[in-house]
């Protein structure tokens, strides 16, 4: 894992602005996320939708950022398209030097696969495989030989304290359990960024705490984590919070000021 | 996903879903069961066709000079009947010309049969299988002695009433006695038992055992050819291409002793066991064809019902695919897992209709007279065509699963 910085670093709003205005350049290395003014709409039965209505983010490696915003807001769309299940219909998104924004199905597929590890809200854990096999997933379509698979599974497993679960099936783990198989699925492939969708949102606030303290340590390592929840709490664990509303940035910035006046606006 | 992933996920799969499986692939067992058991049962029939029937009735590497041919099987019209009725017999005299152009080691024997009623002091009268014949009639035929001796030479020439009886004959003329030394009356004449044969078995439930085998020039003759001609002139090569060459110097023997010119057609028939058999051979290719059509629904049942299966699989399993998609399964790697879980499931149930067909295979030759004979390739066969079954089934809910949307799917409960 990378990890020159330590301390979970924070790029300014002035490095933030140079790097989105330079349209249809490849950002340097350090920009694991940029996107600029990507949009995104919807055919509702005729009504269009614009779920995102020109959104500028720039993320730089080793970043721990919380997505906020009310439902609507275009938080879950912005998600899909940072996680590469969804495209842009206008906009560019370069993640990790990568134009992903044009790429085709199979592309993307593999850049999910080697670029983003998910964590969401329900788990999404095959219920009928074991944790270890549920962490194997992402190798096997990485086309991972099966003994280097197991070994690098039951690895991640054991960095999430699970080691003695590995054959358990997920009805066989309590919900926190269930999450951290998640996150070691998710890490397994080492990507570039974690995302996690309300990843608490299925928890008790004891396992959520717990959770949460999982995610700061691996921001601690250097893992770049992007998290996307509607709970203050959660996002006070960030070091950058960006708010959206109506399908546009409404607010970026450290979370003492960003989440207090989020809390307000609502 | 590599290509023994997916199919360690359909095992698996197939596994925790025991009953349903085994309904699901029902149709497809079905199919395959009486396909293997059809296409065994055909086989056996054409092995039994070409060894018993072809081998016993006619000998090996062996043609028969005929005025018509013996064996009409399938349709001959009135018009060729007439045509056969209007050619010359074979006569003794055809016989010795033939004998006089054969190769050396060719064999011989001339065979004429009808039967004949017989009757001894210990039993009704009853028919037997009257042969009159010379030469090596016994090693063409290959009719083994269980006791007793074939005639001598001296007996075929001199036309001593002695006979060979079948083991037929023998039980029902001589019963608990042993028929060597004493006498038949075949139509009416007395014949010394000298000789008794094997037991041969039968032919669709046609006795070889009925036979009463006497000396050519013996009364016998004047039973089985009245007019003094004889039924054919059987020829056995050494080798198939000793048989060829025999058979072809005995047309041009028959032709010039029957005067025929260039353009005119044979006037007489060289039977061989090929001939015999090319009608068996038309009639086992339209078994198979409609014996595979019949299973063949069975399989397009078994097809459709895997097809809806696996509909329903993709339908509850969507979340699963999102998920797997959003792991970074690219649409082959869902096509490849839904086609393999299909062929494998179709393939199981190919299976278990290989042992079904097999067992019923078994059955049929057991309790019935139809001979059974397992052909390997239709075991070989019948797994492509549960494989392919399984994948023709499994190519539309696979390629609806590949086209589902990851959001889409990841939102379904």
């Amino acid at each position: 894992m990378i990890s020159e910085t330590q301390d979970a670093p924070m790029s300014t709003t002035a490095e933030r602005r140079v790097v989105v205005s330079q349209t249809g350049a490849a950002p340097s290395k350090d920009w694991v996320i940029v996107t600029r003014g990507i949009q995104r709409s919807y055919d509702m039965g005729g009504e269009v939708v614009r779920a995102l209505r020109g959104v500028d983010v720039a993320i730089r490696r080793n970043e721990y950022v919380a997505i906020m915003g009310p439902s609507g807001s275009g938080k879950s769309t912005l998600m899909n398209v940072i996680g590469c299940l969804d495209t842009p219909n206008a906009g560019e998104y370069w993640l990790n030097g990568q134009l992903v924004s044009t790429m085709k199905d199979d592309e993307l597929a593999r850049v999910r696969n080697k670029e983003i590890g998910f964590v969401f809200q329900t788990f999404n854990l095959l219920p009928r495989a074991s944790a270890l096999h549920n962490v194997e997933l992402p190798l096997i379509y990485a086309g991972v030989s099966s003994d280097e698979r197991r070994r690098r599974a039951t690895e991640a497993l054991e960095r999430v304290q699970l080691g003695d679960r590995v054959h358990h099936k997920p009805n066989e783990l309590s919900g926190g359990q269930r999450q951290r198989v998640a996150i070691a699925r998710a890490l397994v492939n080492r990507p570039s960024i974690l995302l996690a969708d309300e990843p608490t949102g299925n928890l008790d606030s004891a396992t959520s705490a717990e959770i949460m303290k999982v995610f700061e340590a691996l921001a601690a390592e250097g893992q770049t984590v992007i998290m996307v929840t509607h709970e203050p709490d959660i996002a006070q664990h960030a070091r950058r919070v960006i708010v959206l509303r109506d399908g546009l940035i409404a607010n970026d910035g450290p979370p003492d000021t960003i989440v207090p006046a989020y809390v307000q606006g609502h | 996903m590599p290509f023994h992933e997916a199919v360690r996920l359909a095992l698996a799969t197939i596994r925790t879903q025991k009953l349903k499986s085994f309904f699901t692939v029902l149709g497809v067992m079905i199919g395959v069961m009486f396909l293997v058991a059809v296409i065994s049962v055909v086989e056996g029939m054409g092995r039994y066709m070409e060894e018993d029937f072809a081998g016993k009735l006619l000998g090996v590497n062996t043609f028969t000079v005929r005025r018509s041919p013996d064996i009409n099987v399938g349709n001959v019209t009135e018009e060729t009947w007439r045509e056969y009725q209007r050619r010359p017999r074979i006569m003794p005299s055809d016989v010795a010309a033939l004998r006089a152009a054969l190769p050396p080691g060719t064999r011989t024997a001339i065979s004429s049969e009808t039967f004949a009623y017989a009757v001894t002091p210990w039993a009704r009268t009853k028919q037997v299988q009257a042969v009159a014949t010379d030469g090596d009639y016994f090693q063409i035929k290959k009719y083994d002695l269980q006791s007793g001796r074939v005639f001598s030479p001296q007996e075929a020439v001199l036309g001593t009433p002695v006979v060979v009886i079948g083991t037929d004959v023998a039980e029902h003329f001589f019963p608990n006695l042993n028929p060597l030394g004493r006498e038949i009356r075949i139509a009416g004449i007395p014949y010394t038992v000298v000789g008794l044969l094997e037991k041969q078995g039968n032919v669709f439930g046609f006795s070889l055992d009925r036979l009463a085998i006497a000396p050519y020039q013996s009364p016998l003759n004047r039973v089985t050819n009245p007019r003094g001609n004889v039924d054919g002139l059987i020829v056995q090569g050494v080798t198939e291409p000793a048989m060829q060459e025999a058979l072809e110097s005995s047309r041009e023997v028959m032709r010039s002793l029957r005067r025929l010119g260039p353009a005119d057609p044979d006037n007489f028939a060289l039977e061989t066991s090929d001939s015999a058999l090319a009608f068996f051979a038309g009639l086992k290719s339209k078994l198979t064809i409609f014996g595979a059509a019949l299973p063949a629904i069975g399989l397009v049942v078994g097809a459709l019902v895997i097809m809806n299966i696996m509909l329903v699989a993709v339908a509850e399993r969507t979340r699963e695919i999102g998920v797997r998609k959003s792991l970074g399964a690219r649409r082959r790697d869902i096509m490849l897992q839904f086609l393999v879980e299909a062929a494998t499931l179709s393939l199981f149930g190919a299976g278990l209709g290989i042992v079904l067909g097999l067992l019923i295979a078994w059955v049929t030759k057991t309790v019935s007279p139809l001979p059974a004979s397992v052909a390997p390739w239709s075991i070989g066969f019948a797994l492509v065509v549960g494989a392919g079954v399984g994948v023709t089934a499994g190519l539309y809910p696979a390629s609806r699963a590949a086209r589902l949307d990851p959001i889409a799917a990841l939102r379904q409960e």
